[in-house]
């Protein structure tokens, strides 16, 4: 049996060692921060680790309705294309910084980028 | 097969089930996002029976001492009695007033006496309930193990109906009923040399009293700084109570910081968390508690995080100044 995206990344370690990381660029990028202003931030780290978690390829219970249902009203503050590619820069430094290995940081990316049509709404 | 018993009913949990599938398979609204163990939309406290080690993974360290667990990837072994976490948790208890007393900054001190002793940790909060249905949620300030009744500092609000209340017309021998305790901004020990930061502000300095001489008691050995801060010195208390602490202990240090014009010697001048973070600009690896003004604990806590702190080490009860509410109002 091959071994999952998921395992090969080091499994729900992987993803807590990357959370922080990931939550902590997302949070001071200028660009996009302001979409995040009044949020829990407990709650938006548990979210965070949810996307982190269905993009290494781990287990979840992704739905785009859910996906568009909770972005929606950050579309109707803006949330665009531009924003989308922000976020994934993060996500990929991250993963570099971690030392992933570039095939697996493409998965994952590949992953990621299948959600921008459910993220942004069209 | 295990029973999960949850709010006065029982259910009958089959085969591989987890305890959300049988809850909302019995159609008990449970709220649930990932059911995958990660989102923690489905939090849920075990108040009786033992939660598998699974069902906690990824839980901040003073969750799963308290017995919560993800539902979503709970397949209990035993029968569970399970709780959603804002739900009140045990019988309210009456208390009597053992002293009240004034000590300063508008704050009056009340210590009450509990019939049976209460499982609390310092810096937790518990829910005061006068007579009449008002209640209003209070830090708690005493140590346990020091068998010290407990401890609340109430700040007077402006038209604060409780707070009111307990300072003009409250007397010793009075009672009340309380309920809980709740909350998760509370020491924990393991890692004796980590260092400590906590702030608070006016009667925020309750719950970080109580953490900071829990912490010294149970042998912390890293660095303890604690910032209280206020405009002006009359918003300050325990001033000479937490200087002979830190005299006691030298890995404790107090600063008292005042954000108004006039600043009397010994005080930093600024608000408390400028001052915190102009000592310590780097919180990678430390542990931060922050209690006190919404505006002060929202924005420390993001501050904590950007400056190196990890989410699960950031421990942040903001007062809620609200008509109704249940959080800490003092």
């Amino acid at each position: 049996m091959s071994t999952s995206l998921f395992e090969k990344l080091g499994g729900n370690a992987a993803v807590d060692a990357a959370v922080d990381i990931f939550y902590r660029k997302v949070l001071s990028d200028d660009r996009i921060s302001s979409f995040f202003e009044g949020v829990d931030m407990d709650k938006q780290a548990a979210k965070q680790k949810a996307f982190l978690t269905m993009a290494f390829g781990g287990p979840h219970n992704y739905t785009g309705k859910d996906m568009r249902a909770a972005h929606a009203p950050l579309v109707a503050r803006g949330l665009n294309d531009s924003h989308f590619d922000a976020v994934a820069g993060h996500l990929q430094a991250t993963l570099k910084e971690l030392n992933v290995p570039a095939e697996l940081i493409a998965e994952v990316m590949t992953i990621a980028g299948s959600t921008r049509n459910d993220v942004l709404c069209r | 097969m295990p029973r999960i018993f949850f709010e006065k009913q029982s259910y009958t949990c089959q085969g591989n089930e987890s305890v959300l599938d049988c809850l909302t398979s019995h159609g008990v609204p449970i709220p649930s996002s990932c059911r995958s163990g990660i989102c923690q939309t489905c939090l849920m406290r075990a108040v009786e029976g033992e939660v598998p080690l699974a069902a906690q993974q990824g839980l901040k360290e003073t969750l799963r001492v308290q017995n919560y667990f993800l539902a979503c990837v709970c397949k209990p072994t035993n029968d569970l009695k399970v709780a959603l976490p804002d739900a009140e948790v045990g019988a309210r208890t009456r208390v009597t007033v053992l002293a009240k007393e004034v000590l300063g900054g508008n704050i009056t001190r009340l210590r009450l006496g509990c019939t049976l002793p209460l499982d609390y940790r310092p810096g937790q909060f518990v829910q005061l309930h006068r007579d009449d249905g008002l209640v209003r949620s209070y830090s708690i300030a005493s140590l346990p193990q020091l068998e010290e009744p407990l401890e609340l500092h109430i700040r007077r609000l402006p038209e604060g109906r409780m707070s009111g209340w307990i300072h003009d017309i409250l007397k010793t021998g009075d009672t009340l009923e309380i309920s809980g305790p709740t909350g998760q901004g509370f020491y924990l020990p393991g890692q004796p040399d980590q260092g400590l930061l906590l702030i608070g502000t006016g009667s925020g300095l309750a719950p970080l009293w109580g953490i900071a001489r829990d912490a010294l008691e149970q042998g912390h050995t890293g660095p303890i700084h604690l910032y209280h801060g206020s405009r002006d010195a009359s918003g300050l208390y325990l001033i000479n109570e937490l200087l002979e602490l830190a005299e006691q202990y030298p890995n404790l240090s107090y600063t008292p910081c005042l954000s108004g014009p006039n600043i009397p010697k010994g005080f930093a001048a600024g608000r408390a968390e400028q001052v915190a973070f102009s000592h310590l600009p780097k919180l990678t690896g430390w542990r931060v508690f922050l209690c006190g003004h919404p505006t002060m604990v929202a924005t420390t806590r993001k501050k904590a995080f950007l400056t190196g702190a990890s989410m699960k080490d950031i421990y942040a009860d903001p007062f809620v100044i609200a008509a109704d509410s249940i959080k800490p109002a003092a």
